[in-house]
């Protein structure tokens, strides 16, 4: 089983302006364990379950609302992991917003880092989103998670016009 | 916020030098475009060599050549060399409750401006200049 969409058949094509030796295409039921355990080794907190409901929640959606991509090498003699993936999905009206393409998650390999991995990733994604009807594309990112900052806005993204605000339960 | 004028030098300067990066620039050519005596540039340059980002080059046609990353070099880390941003103590004690409530929204503030500027890379600023003089959106959503 793989996620859906029609975009996506065409997603290691555009994201071939980011690396000829990337590819990025929909993520896989055989995929997720090696999600899990990438996404594991980079934040040090294993959530396997919730990848896998990720996938099978996205696998079910309409075709470019949300998309599960992963990036792999485009090398036939490559059988090494896959190199990082992506997570979004269109929201509308939430917050009093229109709709936009939310990029949930995003990772890389940390060895594959600075090769155009995330990058690829961004851009299949955009298109993802673009294919979806939206022209506008939201994250939010740990205000010290300096790489993920400084990644999202050498790809163009700036501060939007919502604040995020929280509160300590008591 | 407004950044002092030895900040702002430094990040034209290093953004002159970087842009293409074996780029080499005699300090009266900076201080030229942006109006800016020598005397004072050289003083940021030689701030910006003892931390790295330049290095000085002799010789007749001699100058500064860039010699950081502009990929991992932010706004933070240049601004930081010339001045302290944001409360001198984060973590002072007001003599009151009204002037700790206060400081503690100024330190929110100032947390988000830290984040914001050690986010944005002398490449991404670079990428937003080419965008702009190629006909690129003008706002700051220019791509980084």
């Amino acid at each position: 089983m793989a996620v859906k969409s029609a975009a996506r058949a065409g997603a290691g094509t555009q994201a071939a302006a980011a690396g000829d030796k990337i590819a990025v295409r929909p993520a896989r039921a055989t995929d997720i364990s090696q999600v899990a355990a990438l996404d594991k080794r980079v934040t040090g907190l294993a959530k396997p379950d919730y990848w896998q409901q990720a996938f099978e929640r996205y696998s079910a959606a309409p075709a470019h609302a949300c998309s599960f991509l992963v990036a792999e090498s485009r090398e036939p003699s490559s059988r090494q992991p896959i190199l990082g993936f992506i997570l979004g999905e269109v929201r509308a009206w939430e917050f009093g917003s229109a709709p936009c393409g939310w990029v949930l998650a995003l990772s890389v390999e940390p060895r594959a880092r600075l090769h155009g991995v995330g990058q690829a990733l961004f851009e299949a994604m955009a298109a993802e989103f673009k294919a979806a009807g939206v022209r506008q594309m939201r994250t939010m990112v740990a205000r010290d998670n300096r790489l993920h900052l400084m990644f999202f806005r050498s790809e163009g993204m700036t501060a939007g016009p919502y604040l995020q605000l929280e509160k300590e339960l008591d | 916020m407004k950044l002092q004028i030895s900040s702002r030098i430094a990040i034209f300067a290093l953004l002159d030098l970087a842009a293409p990066p074996e780029r080499q620039l005699a300090v009266a050519e900076i201080g030229a475009k942006y109006g800016v005596s020598s005397h004072h540039l050289a003083k940021v340059m030689q701030v910006l060599g003892r931390a790295g980002l330049v290095r000085a080059v002799r010789g007749a046609r001699g100058g500064y050549q860039f010699s950081g990353n502009a990929r991992r070099t932010t706004l933070l880390d240049v601004i930081e060399l010339f001045e302290q941003l944001g409360p001198a103590d984060a973590d002072a004690e007001e003599p009151t409750d009204e002037g700790q409530v206060l400081h503690d929204v100024l330190v929110e503030i100032d947390d988000i401006a830290r984040a914001t500027l050690g986010s944005i890379t002398l490449a991404t600023l670079l990428k937003q200049v080419d965008r702009r003089r190629h006909g690129g959106p003008r706002t700051a959503a220019a791509t980084g």
